[in-house]
Order: C-alpha cells, then sequence, then structure tokens
C-alpha cells in the first residue's frame, strides 16, 4: 500500500472525505483503507467517476457515502461496511459479498449479487441481467436484495439460496416486472415479486409459485420497512399490494442426469 | 429399460478369485470393500458385478488368499465395435444418463513426452554431480519485471530501486493441483497440505471452500475462485498463498462442476457454506466474465480484495487456441497460467467430455511458451503445467518446454494409494482417497499419507538434479524453455514445429 509509510494524521477525524476527482481507483482505494484502518467510522467520497472496486474487501464496520457512480465491482467481497451510493452504480454490485449492506438511491447495472451469501443490497430504481446469479445461504447467513423497480433477464439464475424481493414500485405492466428465465437452474432460496405474479412465460424451468407463510410475511414486512425508511417511502402503502412467492421444485435439478460408467 | 428380470446385460470386467485353502475367514475383505462387492456364505464369496479392480481386499487380506482377474466375456472380435463401447451402449440404453467417469482423459492418444528424449553432456561440456555440488530447485512463482533499476544509497552501496511484484517461493519446481474437498477427503486433502508445508511447495484447495483443519497450512494453500464461488469469502482469499481463478480444467475443458447433493454431509456443506444435501453447482462460465477485459476485472477485483499481496492465477484446460487465451491472460495482470492438458483427472466429468475434448499439455505449453516469448510478455507469468505428469521425466521435459513449474494430482493420489480404479465420482474408495464416508476416509492416515508424498517430491526432486546436472546446468532456470536441449523421437514435423524441438540426430 502506497500510504503504509504515511503516519496516522493526530485526532483522526470521525468523517473523512474523500475527493475522488482525477484518481485512479487504485489510489482511490488505498485511501480508502487507510482510513479505515486508521479509525475513520464515516467515509464520504465525492466526485467518483467510474472507479472500480470502491469498499472492496471492507471488513470494519464504517459507513461510506459515495456521491456520483461508483464503477463496477463496488462493495465486492465486502464484509461488514455499509454503502450508500447517491446516484447509479454499475456492474457487479456487491459481488460475493459477506456481509454488510449496500443502498443505491439510482439504479444497478447487471449481476448485482453475484454469489452474494450475506448482508442486504437495497435498489431504489431497476436492475440489469443476471441479478442474484448464485447467491447462497448457510445457516444463519440469508443475503437479501431488494430492487424497487424492475429487473432484466435471468433473475436468480442457480439461485441456491437468500431472498430477493422485487417490489415494482413505477411498474403497472406485469410484463415488465421481471425478465426472461427469471429462476433458471434455481435450486434454493426465494424469489418474491410485489403486485404482479411472475407470468408464466418468463419463469425458468426449476422455480414454482407457493403461498407465502407467516414467517415469509414476516420477513417481507421486515425488509419494506428497511427499504422505505433508507429511501423516505411508505411502508404501508408499499406492503398494501399481493405477494407472490417463487421457490424451486428441487434442491437437486440435475439428479438424475448422470449414469456411472460401465 | 432392463433386460427382463432386471438384469443387465453389462457383464462384470472383474472377478475375485479367493483361495479357500488360504482364507482362514477373518472377513477382513468385506469389511475393508467400499464396494460392497464382497459376502460371507460360508467362507467369502465375490459378487464379481461390484468388483472394480480397487485391490484394497488384496492388500488387506492377512494370507495373500485373494487376487482379483478379468472377467470379460468374449465378444466376436470387431476392431471397430469394441466390447467398452457396447457396454456403454447397454449402459446409456439402460438409464437414459450421461455416462460418467472419473480421472484421465483413458483413450490412446500418443503421449509426446514418451516421443521426447534428454540431451546429456559428453567429453566438450562437463557435467556436474549434483551429489556434491549445489543445484537451485528453487522456482518464484509470479510476475517478472521487465527490467530492474538499482540506485547507489550514499553509503556506496547499492539497493533495488524497482519494487518487486508479489511471488511465491517454490522449492522444488512442483505443486499439489487443485483437489476440492469433495472430490477427495479432508484426510487427503490433509496429507497433501502437509507435505506441501514439509517440501516447501503449494497445494491447491479446489473449489469448495477450506476446512478449518487446513487452516494451519495456509501459506502452503493455493485457493481457488470458481464460478460457483463456494466457500469464497474475504477471510478464504486472505488465508492463502495465491489465488487462483478457475476457469476450465483438463479433464473437462468447457463445461462445470458438479457435486451431486448426497456427497454435500455436513463437513463439506461447512466448508462449501451451503445446507447439507443440496446440489453444488459450478457452471462452466463465470457469469462476470465474458471477455479478457473481464477476466481482469476479476483478477484485479481479487487483488484489491487482498491489498495486492496475493499472486493471482487463472487455470485453463488446453484447447486449440490455448496460445491466444494465454497471451490475453497474462495482458490481464494474472500472475501465472495454469495449463491442464486433456490427460487431467478430475473427480467426475461425463465420459464423452473426458475422452474426446482438449489438447496434449507438451503441445499446448510449448505454444504458449513461443506465443509469450514472441510477444515479450514471457516474464510477466509465471507457467505451470498439468494434466498428466506421470515421472520426473514427465515434469523435466515439461520445463524444458517451457513450464516454470508443474502441477501433480492423479500422481500424488497414487503416492496416497490410489489404484486407478476409476471409481471416483461414486464416492465409494476404498482406500479413503475420493469418498466422504467416514468409515473410508477414517482408514486413510493424514501423516501415512504426508510422508509419502514427501517421498515422491523427494525422488522427484533429487532425479530434476540429476538430470540438471547430466545437462550440465545448476538451476532449474537455466533449462526451464530451453528447447535445444529436447529432440523428439518418432515424431513428424508439424509435431516438432510445434514443439519447437529438432529430431533425434539433428
Amino acid at each position: 500500500m502506497s500510504q503504509v509509510e504515511q503516519k496516522p494524521k493526530e485526532n483522526q477525524q470521525e468523517k473523512v472525505v474523500i475527493d475522488a476527482c482525477h484518481t485512479y481507483y487504485k489510489q482511490l482505494n488505498d485511501k480508502v483503507h487507510f482510513v479505515v484502518n486508521n479509525g475513520a467510522s464515516i467515509v464520504e467520497l465525492r466526485n467518483v467517476n467510474g472507479q472500480r472496486y470502491i469498499a472492496n474487501a471492507v471488513k470494519k464496520k464504517v459507513t461510506i457515502y459515495i456521491y456520483g457512480t461508483p464503477g463496477n465491482n463496488l462493495a465486492s467481497f465486502m464484509d461488514g461496511a455499509e454503502v450508500y451510493v447517491f446516484g447509479n452504480a454499475q456492474e457487479q454490485v456487491a459481488n460475493t459479498m459477506n456481509g454488510g449492506k449496500v443502498v443505491i438511491y439510482g439504479n444497478a447495472s447487471d449481476v448485482v449479487g453475484y454469489g452474494m451469501r450475506g448482508g442486504k443490497v437495497f435498489i431504489r430504481g431497476d436492475v440489469g441481467y443476471r441479478v442474484g446469479i448464485h447467491m447462497k445461504e448457510y445457516k444463519h447467513q440469508i443475503p437479501a436484495i431488494v430492487v424497487g423497480g424492475t429487473t432484466g433477464d435471468f433473475l436468480g439464475e442457480y439461485m441456491a439460496g437468500g431472498i430477493l424481493l422485487i417490489l415494482g414500485l413505477n411498474c403497472n405492466d406485469p410484463e415488465q416486472l421481471v425478465g426472461d428465465w427469471t429462476g433458471t437452474g434455481m435450486h434454493g432460496g426465494m424469489i418474491i415479486t410485489r403486485r404482479f405474479p411472475i407470468p408464466e412465460h418468463k419463469l425458468g424451468r426449476e422455480p414454482v409459485q407457493v403461498e407465502l407463510n407467516e414467517s415469509d410475511k414476516r420477513k417481507i414486512e421486515q425488509l419494506v420497512r428497511e427499504f422505505s425508511n433508507d429511501f423516505e417511502l411508505n411502508a404501508e402503502e408499499i406492503l398494501k399490494a399481493p405477494f407472490y412467492k417463487y421457490i424451486p421444485l428441487t434442491h437437486r435439478p440435475y439428479g438424475n442426469l448422470y449414469a456411472p460408467q460401465p | 429399460m432392463p433386460f427382463p428380470g432386471n438384469k443387465s446385460l453389462i457383464q462384470p470386467k472383474f472377478r475375485q478369485v479367493i483361495n479357500k485353502e488360504l482364507c482362514r475367514r477373518c472377513k477382513r475383505c468385506i469389511l475393508s470393500c467400499g464396494f460392497g462387492a464382497l459376502k460371507f456364505e460360508n467362507g467369502v464369496v465375490g459378487i464379481a458385478e461390484k468388483c472394480v479392480a480397487c485391490h484394497r481386499c488384496v492388500n488387506v487380506c492377512p494370507e495373500g488368499a485373494i487376487t482379483i482377474q478379468f472377467s470379460e466375456l468374449s465378444y466376436r472380435p470387431h476392431s471397430y465395435w469394441r466390447p467398452d463401447i457396447i457396454e456403454e451402449l447397454y449402459c446409456q440404453a439402460e438409464t437414459g444418463g450421461v455416462v460418467l467417469a472419473s480421472m484421465g482423459n483413458e483413450r490412446e492418444f500418443r503421449s509426446y513426452f514418451d516421443h521426447i528424449v534428454i540431451d546429456a553432456c559428453q567429453v566438450t561440456n562437463p557435467s556436474i554431480d549434483p551429489l556434491r555440488e549445489p543445484m537451485e530447485l528453487r522456482t518464484f512463482i509470479g510476475r517478472k519485471p521487465d527490467k530492474i533499476e538499482v540506485e547507489k544509497t550514499h553509503d556506496n552501496h547499492y539497493k533495488l530501486k524497482t519494487k518487486l511484484p508479489r511471488n511465491v517461493v517454490l522449492d522444488t519446481p512442483i505443486i499439489f493441483g487443485g483437489m476440492s474437498l469433495g472430490s477427495i477427503s479432508l484426510q487427503a486433502q490433509k496429507a497433501l497440505a502437509m507435505a506441501a508445508q514439509r517440501c516447501g511447495i503449494l497445494m491447491n484447495s479446489g473449489e469448495g471452500g477450506l476446512h478449518k483443519e487446513l487452516h494451519p497450512y495456509a501459506e502452503h494453500i493455493i485457493v481457488q475462485c470458481a464460478s460457483g464461488r463456494f466457500g469464497v469469502n474475504r477471510e478464504y482469499l486472505e488465508r492463502s498463498a495465491m489465488i487462483e481463478i478457475k476457469i476450465g480444467q483438463g479433464a473437462k475443458p468447457g463445461i462445470g462442476g458438479h457435486l451431486p447433493g448426497e456427497k454435500v454431509t455436513a463437513p463439506i456443506s461447512e466448508t462449501r457454506m451451503i445446507p447439507i444435501g443440496t446440489d453444488a453447482l459450478s457452471p462452466a462460465p463465470h457469469h462476470d466474465i465474458y471477455s479478457i477485459e473481464d477476466l481482469r476485472q476479476l483478477i484485479f477485483s481479487l487483488k484489491e480484495a487482498t491489498r495486492y499481496e496475493k499472486p493471482v492465477c487463472v487455470k485453463i484446460s488446453a484447447v486449440h487456441n490455448v496460445a491466444a487465451i494465454a497471451s490475453g491472460i497474462t495482458r490481464a495482470g494474472a500472475d501465472a497460467i495454469y495449463i491442464d492438458g486433456f490427460r487431467g483427472g478430475t473427480g467426475a466429468a461425463p465420459k464423452t467430455v473426458r475422452d474426446n475434448v482438449g489438447i496434449p499439455i507438451e503441445l499446448a505449453l510449448a505454444a504458449v511458451d513461443d506465443q509469450l516469448r514472441r510477444e515479450g510478455i514471457r516474464n510477466q507469468v509465471s507457467l505451470i503445467a498439468a494434466g498428466g505428469i506421470r515421472t520426473a521425466g514427465d515434469m523435466i521435459k515439461a520445463i524444458g518446454l517451457g513450464a516454470d513449474a508443474v502441477a501433480i494430482c492423479t500422481a500424488a493420489l497414487i503416492a496416497l494409494g490410489c489404484h486407478m480404479c476409476q471409481q471416483c465420482h461414486t464416492g465409494n474408495c476404498s482406500w479413503g482417497i475420493a469418498t466422504q464416508r467416514p468409515e473410508l476416509t477414517r482408514r486413510l492416515d493424514p501423516e501415512w499419507g504426508a510422508e509419502r508424498l514427501v517421498n515422491l517430491v523427494n525422488a522427484w526432486s533429487y532425479e530434476l538434479k540429476e538430470v540438471l546436472g547430466l545437462l550440465g546446468v545448476n538451476a532449474v532456470e537455466s533449462f526451464r524453455g530451453n528447447r535445444e536441449r529436447l529432440r523428439g523421437v518418432g515424431l513428424n514435423e508439424v509435431e516438432l514445429r510445434i514443439l519447437g524441438i529438432k529430431h533425434a540426430g539433428e
């Protein structure tokens, strides 16, 4: 790390503001890791313009505010921090994230939460393709992605655990809520849509619609309230609409595919 | 549909012959068979259709009363419709399934290693005796700078000005390749880790996380990040010597991994971080990599996650355009490339893929080394050759063809007692290697295994020193990619051109 030699500033302020203007991602991330490791509890990044890997593998309980547009792989491998993006995010937000929270006030692009296995991602707007792909859960680590708007194709592909909650707040057309091939290869976890069920022709082969149970309803309410709180929305209004739950038919989608060599 | 009476048309391959006079009915053979191929009915009786010729019973029998023989039915000879093909067709007709097989490609493709010979010093240049003179096998895996600069300090000393990229040191150019917990037992992984530590080399965790019992060996472990991201988190990445992005595997290029739910037992569930009994699916594509630029993104994501402390290796299988792909990987910022030839083993792969896809490591390695040299970027990356390295001879030839190090898997498992019965996919391994059944895995003592692996690595290292000595060089890097010291025997012009070697006699 280039800043290792630099002595920590005296009276390290709790909040550190970093101007990301004209800074390459490596230098920016060096700075972020440096201030985080030296005890900053709030980091504010201004003029962020496409720098990748912000908050990558940050394990401390810090809050990072991002003004502008962070680049790909925001919060990948992150393990406990909170990231707020006042703008849009690009691809692969929360790639293999282990814990913490990402809140995006705009839209996010493709592959949000690849292999994510803990924490929460809230997106106020829409998301692109392959959101929640390979998402996994283990014991108490149950990841959740809540999308305020609509999604692209292959939502929850190969999903093995966790919750994908699609609210469709500005969506009035059941055809627009999710894309094609939703839940294809899914073998764990659940996809929940609000207001509209997923049209049959947009579902992959694996997921089926089932009734919500009490624990699902509590979970949805909890997530919607937290989401509404972050984005200053009316939770009661959102919860009024019906919700639809999709789970995979089997945890063993390819159990009968093979025969041992004679 | 099975034959009437539920009988398969597939006939047993082997039969156990038990010498009733020698047998003292201790039943050890029955208990030791992972496949349930022996029973007791007024004496030990073999169930031929279940026997896979793993020889466990032969080895445990205190009286030497058991032998295994072929029990092939005589089919009318046909050079094209061979018995193995007929039986594969019966199998598919009976099950409708994809035929699953294990270990490497079993077909009789030409082994180029067997057609390469090594030069030696005679009269005009002296060879070196490795018993009495120092011989350097230490190998550094990772990116090397294009040039180094030194500066003079004020007290008239010189100091390195260039910041060297992070490299990993191997005391000898051998790595234990990626075999996940799931494909092999924890006992086998522990034996590999212990041996890696004692030999100053590396073992690869394979995809599927790192069991906590392996944590003490972290400095000798390459951790794998594959498409399913099983067990991958920040701690996993930090607990390693190097990180490997797995794109492909020699035994099954272009297809992914699939650990069936019944093998996802408690320890595997814990390391992979998925619930017990669910399928662990690692599809072929990483859905965040569709191009070299995307690969660069994952490489740097991993480097950022570890603050540039760990070199990142990319593992690919040897396929047709491997040289161009390797060039792209180098330019994407990888520190090492692991090339896995089509002889590479597997714990389970569709037989059609295992036996028909990919190219030999000898040709792939030579092509990659050539291309990277031509482009002037060979120093930016280390090459690890794998997929069919059987002996020290193969290793030495691979180094001569341009490898920085070789990775061995099948050879290491054989050191642990594997008898190549090729039934890894059944999970019944009687030797406690490719199984998760506790009554089988506990027969493999990691300490015993580690000792045997250390012996293997030491023997190969000594043989490597011996050959370096007869070549008249005293460091393995002086021989790396030195194809002038190799010759082909019985190879055609195209093969010689690709291998970059002359024919013997030239």
